[in-house]
């Protein structure tokens, strides 16, 4: 059987099922949302920044789509409470494979990136960086 | 329709005409292909239309007068014969080759409608329209000042012929409706809209995108003005659609596009055009697909539309039937008796891509997604679906194949 099969490893149909960190924050230091035009993903996460404006302390997020899609975005949200705006800067998709653990297809990497997008994309927007108005889409990204 | 007189489809040997059906997909699984309203394939002697067209007289049509130009001349041009009559349509004069439907809408919505449509007009489509004529039509009512109005769907995918009887008035100009809708499988009374319009003095255009290849269509029967179609889902090439448009009407309308060919004489002021179907014809055409295209026609007759048409309509309503066996599958539009040959359905707490994902690796090729219809999801409160479409070689082992890795996705997915 192809690597498609692999996609869909316990582990992330146990993050699908029961996605972590999902909801939303009290008092979030931004919030982002992107969509995947492929697929029809959509997500929206909360980031709240420790005091020093820099680590990232508490992450959540809403969604709705592909287990691809809602699996990375619940493993991402363990992961980023810790590290700094700069170091989610520098996340690239290699990252967000190594954390899902399987193969994706070609067709369904636009799933797996949307969240680490979507995370990137709103701290760029708070940090001034990027422009206010953009939701991210995954399409530029082919 | 009357009952058919041809016998049923020897599918083991059409089978045969197509070597791509024997091909293993994902590591080794047999490929079960059930995409045929997104493209199907070419059988063998299509191909060896294209690979003749090429090895014997290729050359360009309507520009010389030397042998292989005339030779390909006759059959590009009787290939639109060939075409108009496949749909009922007269002569080449009422059939323009188009790259595909998209283009088809496209020329009808440019060369008529920027020119004829403006503010107070309408332009009445349905709720089920694909993106080709929907996005078009929005485009040319912004840039005209029109407006556009969709007929509602009922709750069981049937258009509200109602509906469509007070929204369709004196101030509509035209009616675009999809004669076979690519998501829901609703056929649509079209002959009833065609009357409806053509009492308002409306025109109307059918989308037979997904009708042409899969029932025998008589536009003159429907009192069709326009009725488009692709060759790459009947077995023909890519690169290849048809406009089939009333004679008068072809001949009152503009131009679409300019260049050779499509004129008549030509000054360094001015220009005056040739006759339709060349008038829409402009540049070197679609030669080697036209000719294909016409040996498709060929292909699909000797079957016999109507036993293409019985075939298809056993295995929808067979798949209907096996999908809806369990209740976690939504499948959306009418029964499964009544409908053409897509069923389009969603297995509950499983996104349909990963339901294609998974089905891929049982080799089994569905579309997953808003098939073009994305106002359609929309109404049907759903972002996407996935959907089996049946074609003349498709047979009922692969239907249960389809079903069996439904439910091997189902066990993944199983919390
Ligand atoms: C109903 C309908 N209309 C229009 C189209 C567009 O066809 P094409 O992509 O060949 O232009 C399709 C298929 O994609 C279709 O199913």
């Amino acid at each position: 059987m192809s690597m498609g099969s692999d996609m869909y490893r316990q582990q992330i149909l146990d993050h699908y099922r029961n996605p972590r960190n999902q909801g939303e924050l009290p008092e979030p230091s931004f919030t982002h949302e992107g969509y995947n035009p492929s697929c029809g993903d959509e997500l929206e996460f909360d980031v709240a920044l420790d005091d020093d404006g820099e680590t990232i302390a508490h992450v959540a997020f809403r969604g709705d789509g592909c287990a691809i899609s809602q699996a990375s975005a619940s493993m991402l949200s363990e992961e980023l409470p810790g590290m700094t705006l700069a170091e989610v800067d520098a996340l690239d998709r290699d990252d967000i494979l190594d954390m899902l653990g399987v193969e994706v297809t070609p067709m369904r990497i636009k799933c797996a990136v949307l969240s680490e997008k979507v995370v990137q994309d709103g701290a760029e927007i708070y940090t001034g960086d990027g422009d206010e108005a953009d939701r991210t889409t995954t399409e530029d990204d082919a | 329709m009357e009952a058919t007189e041809q016998g049923p489809i020897d599918v083991e040997a059409v089978r045969a005409d197509f070597p791509i059906l024997e091909r293993e997909v994902a590591g080794g699984e047999d490929l079960v292909y059930l995409d045929n309203a997104a493209t199907s394939h070419t059988p063998e002697p299509v191909v060896d239309a294209i690979a003749d067209y090429y090895r014997r007289y290729n050359s360009n049509v309507h520009r010389g007068l030397h042998e292989l130009s005339q030779e390909a001349s006759v059959a590009y041009e009787d290939a639109h014969d060939k075409l108009a009559a496949f749909v009922g349509g007269e002569d080449r004069e009422e059939m323009v080759f188009t790259k595909n439907t998209t283009e088809a809408e496209n020329l009808v919505a440019f060369a008529w409608g920027l020119n004829e449509l403006g503010p107070g007009d309408e332009v009445v489509l349905t709720q089920m329209e694909h993106h080709a004529s929907l996005v078009t039509w929005q485009q040319v009512a912004d840039e005209t000042g029109a407006e556009v109005k969709y007929i509602p769907i009922t709750d069981d995918g049937y258009l509200d012929m109602d509906a469509a009887a007070d929204m369709i008035t004196d101030d509509t100009a035209l009616v675009n409706a999809v004669h076979i809708s690519n998501t829901l499988g609703t056929v649509n009374p079209v002959g009833e809209l065609a009357d409806i319009a053509h009492d308002h003095g409306a025109y109307i255009f059918v989308d037979g995108a997904q009708a042409a290849p899969t029932r025998a269509v008589d536009v003159q029967e429907i009192d069709a003005d326009f009725y488009a179609f692709s060759g790459h889902k009947m077995l023909g090439p890519t690169g290849i659609g048809c406009l089939y448009g009333k004679r008068h009407l072809l001949a009152e309308m503009e131009p679409f596009l300019y260049g050779g060919d499509m004129i008549e004489r030509v000054s360094y002021e001015d220009a005056t055009w040739n006759d339709p179907p060349w008038k829409f014809e402009a540049g070197t055409p679609v030669i080697a697909q036209g000719i294909a295209l016409a040996e498709a026609v060929d292909y699909l007759q000797d079957i016999g539309m109507d036993a293409i048409r019985a075939h298809e309509e056993a295995l929808t309503e067979y798949a209907y039937d096996q999908l809806t066996m369990t209740d976690d599958v939504d499948v959306y539009g009418p029964p499964g008796d009544d409908r053409g040959a897509v069923v389009s359905f969603n297995v509950d707490g499983i996104h349909a891509h990963d339901l294609s994902s998974i089905l891929n690796d049982y080799g089994v090729a569905i579309r997953a997604g808003d098939h073009c219809t994305q106002p359609l999801h929309d109404t049907l409160g759903v972002p996407a679906s996935a959907r089996a479409s049946f074609y003349l070689y498709n047979t009922r082992d692969e239907v249960d194949a389809l079903v069996a890795a439904v439910d091997e996705a189902r066990q993944i997915f199983a919390p």
